[in-house]
């Protein structure tokens, strides 16, 4: 039996292989915008990716699949996770389906990976997620083609930190994911909470995907007031389940994806009172996000983390520029103009577009709590929105030239002048 | 069996076919095969100890990462390697490929079989550690981005012209690769291989031939890693992580250890499936693992072991007494 397998597989093998050949391009469509779009559909941020999709998916579905009055043709590549993949993936979408414009990419590094293809192809790319502050800030002159409806990664941390001092506390610690967005989140943090006239006096910097907070915990010091944190992915269950469990008590501010929607439901009693900051909260108390979050959650399943309501915001962003643009794919240049000069009113709250093509709008000081809300039946944890700071833009209060003589925050900048 | 000479021109024949359509193939096949060729020099680097000296490294990313790494700081911070200095850049890649070889072979050469792997694995993930906690030289987890490619009378960033130099880089890394394991030397690699001990009694110091061809396959590293650079136009700590070294030892196994066309041919199926497939389906992966479980299964010489295995089945059915002769040799 083995042999007569092994017989049958071996040309199959070989014919397969050679099944993948070359060429198959996609013709272009006439009167349609195409739209690519890049998600990690598979590996370890595979859930994600489809929470990105769903998000943009969802505005189409609600809007027959047209914005701004032209048909839409959607294109989703898996980026996998990895700026290389997500690199030839943008250039098929440019080069094969000869899309209008590129949207996605996940993680910062990707961002940073993708800016240049939009550079080198004149297309334009729409960063919904991908964070990365110089992106938008110190090297926004290499990419005149790119665009960014999602956040810089220090955005929300400002105000956090402002917040954190108008608390009365004096010493925080801070515990952060070791990697660039890590550095960004906590300098953002720190830069605000250090202006103000608090002090950091600690820097504890795990490594990314720390499973284990044991070694860490133990360390930190015993005066200080608060502990800020920036968990990603499954960090964020681990980290405040170990720190209540080795009796350390004291309040945990923490980074936008340390306690968002993602990660909440997974999550157990002992993250309630937590505050975490982001420019979205599934529970905004506003009609047009309550009719977001039941749309969501009524054909997902789950309920929509900011993965999802900013790929839903940009899908509203392009939908109105196109409308201004009368239905007609403008160019990359003059759509980024028209895009610029949007005011919109979105389930995150109203946006608007800095000059270096970054959305202002509300940040949201959230805390953990048990409740329902919308009228569903049952108790669960979700973000009560506790302060609004209206209208934030990536450049704080700090002044535009300010802040980009600064150079981007790092492990080393600001300097952690109160630490021992 | 082929003759020797009949083998090359066939691989030469693939190769000039190859370069014949793909540039009129369309421009995100002219991408993929760049891609593919830039990958395949260091799967044949890694072919070079995995299959001619019989050590399993899992440390290969780390040349690839240091060739792209001094590429991409060359090229922003210091504005070199964008002209004719371009092959200065090359040169530089090799060597600083070489000169980490030469280093961590101290350490792995000592060790061989599982230990070798681990070793190798760990200053592999030294690297890695560089790449991402190194900020202000690499740009830590978002990268450096290149943002132009070499000119100098050639545009290379045309892709088209650029393929035609990645993959003369390619044939010539071929060319120099099975001249090396032809040579007197590659032979005594070979019988290190299967062997260590009887060539240490026939007199050949083994652990200087196991450093120099660690050191060989370092410097087609770091050449690789700098094409690699310049065709991506962005270099990250992923192109050093650990499962890039994987990757590029999952390519050679499913190929053919050994044969360097297998290390190609593997380079080139798994960057089809991996890139092109799955722009076509979402089930990509299962394809992916279908083809490497299978190989393993029954192919254990790798893709390259298919006319082995027909000829062996041929030979089985005419139940020629002499089938045993082309039993293939255990990898």
């Amino acid at each position: 039996m083995t042999n007569s397998l092994r017989q049958r597989l071996a040309p199959m093998l070989l014919g397969s292989c050679l099944a993948f050949g070359l060429g198959l391009t996609a013709p272009a469509g006439a009167e349609e915008l195409r739209i690519g779009f890049l998600a990690p559909t598979t590996g370890i941020y595979a859930q994600i990716g489809k929470d990105m999709t769903d998000g943009f998916q969802l505005y189409l579905d609600q809007h027959g699949n047209k914005l701004g009055g032209a048909d839409v043709k959607f294109i989703v590549e898996d980026e996998q996770g990895k700026p290389d993949t997500a690199v030839i993936k943008a250039k098929k979408l440019i080069l094969n389906d000869k899309v209008n414009l590129f949207i996605g990419g996940l993680l910062a590094s990707t961002g940073y990976a993708l800016a240049p293809v939009s550079t080198a192809e004149k297309t334009l790319y729409i960063s919904s997620i991908a964070s990365a502050d110089d992106l938008t800030q110190r090297e926004l002159g290499k990419y005149p083609y790119f665009f960014r409806t999602g956040w810089t990664s220090s955005q929300p941390h400002h105000p956090l930190g402002q917040w954190a001092c108008e608390q009365g506390y004096k010493k925080i610690i801070t515990v952060a994911a070791d990697y660039a967005f890590g550095y960004e989140v906590t300098g953002g943090f720190q830069k605000a909470f250090e202006d103000c006239g608090g002090k950091v006096i600690q820097k504890i910097w795990p490594p990314l995907g720390t499973k284990d907070f044991g070694p860490y915990i133990p360390t930190m010091k015993q005066d200080a007031d608060a502990v800020f944190s920036l968990m990603v992915g499954p960090m964020a269950l681990q980290f405040p389940k170990q720190l209540r469990g080795a009796g350390n008590k004291k309040p945990i501010v923490g980074g936008g994806t340390s306690y968002d929607e993602f990660a909440l439901p997974f999550m157990g009693d002992e993250v309630i009172g937590d505050i975490s900051a982001l420019q979205y909260s599934a529970a905004i108390p506003t009609p047009k996000n309550e009719a977001f979050v039941k749309a969501y959650r009524a054909k997902y399943g789950k309920v929509p983390g900011y993965y999802s309501e900013s790929n839903y915001t940009t899908a509203q962003v392009i939908d109105e520029a196109m409308k201004k643009a009368g239905g007609k794919w403008p160019g990359a240049e003059q759509f980024i103009k028209i895009m610029q000069g949007l005011k919109i009113d979105s389930v995150r709250g109203p946006v608007a577009f800095d000059d270096m093509r970054n959305p202002v709008h509300n940040i949201y000081i959230k805390k953990v709590e048990k409740k329902k809300l919308f009228g569903y039946d049952k108790d669960e944890l979700w973000n009560t929105v506790i302060k609004t700071y209206p209208n934030v833009s990536q450049f704080w209060t700090v002044g535009k030239d300010k802040f980009l003589a600064q150079p981007v925050y790092s492990r080393e900048f600001p300097p952690c002048k109160f630490c021992e | 069996m082929m003759s020797q000479k009949i083998k090359i021109l066939m691989v030469i024949a693939a190769l000039v076919a190859f370069v014949y359509i793909v540039p009129h193939s369309g421009s995100f096949v002219v991408l993929l095969a760049t891609r593919a060729l830039a990958f395949a020099i260091l799967a044949m680097s890694l072919d070079l100890l995995l299959g001619f000296t019989g050590l399993a490294s899992m440390g290969q990313a780390a040349y690839f990462g240091v060739g792209a790494y001094l590429t991409a700081v060359l090229a922003t911070k210091f504005q070199f390697g964008l002209g004719w200095d371009f092959w200065l850049v090359i040169v530089l890649g090799i060597l600083l490929g070489s000169a980490l070889a030469a280093v961590f072979g101290l350490f792995a050469i000592r060790a061989s079989d599982v230990y070798f792997l681990m070793i190798t694995l760990a200053l592999g993930q030294c690297v890695w550690g560089l790449a991402y906690r190194w900020n202000s030289l690499t740009g830590g987890d978002n990268g450096i981005n290149l943002n132009a490619r070499p000119s100098f009378g050639l545009d290379l960033s045309n892709e088209v012209t650029f393929f035609y130099l990645v993959f003369g880089f390619f044939a010539v890394s071929m060319a120099a690769m099975y001249v090396l394991v032809r040579s007197p030397f590659g032979r005594s690699l070979a019988g290190i291989r299967e062997r260590e001990l009887r060539m240490k009694v026939l007199g050949y110091n083994t652990w200087l031939h196991k450093y120099i061809a660690f050191i060989i396959a370092g410097g087609f590293g770091g050449l690789a890693g700098v094409l690699w650079a310049h065709t991506n136009g962005h270099v990250s700590p992923e192109n050093v992580v650990l499962t890039t070294s994987v990757d590029a030892l999952l390519m050679v196994v499913l190929g053919g250890a050994g044969t360097l066309v297998g290390a190609t041919i593997g380079t080139a199926i798994v960057f089809g499936l991996r890139e092109y497939l799955s722009t076509l389906v979402p089930w990509w992966q299962y394809v992916l693992g279908g083809v490497y479980v299978l190989t393993i299964l029954y192919l254990p010489m790798g893709l390259m072991g298919i006319p082995a295995a027909i000829r062996q089945r041929l030979a089985s059915q005419g139940k020629d007494k002499d089938s045993k002769k082309l039993v293939s040799k255990p990898s």
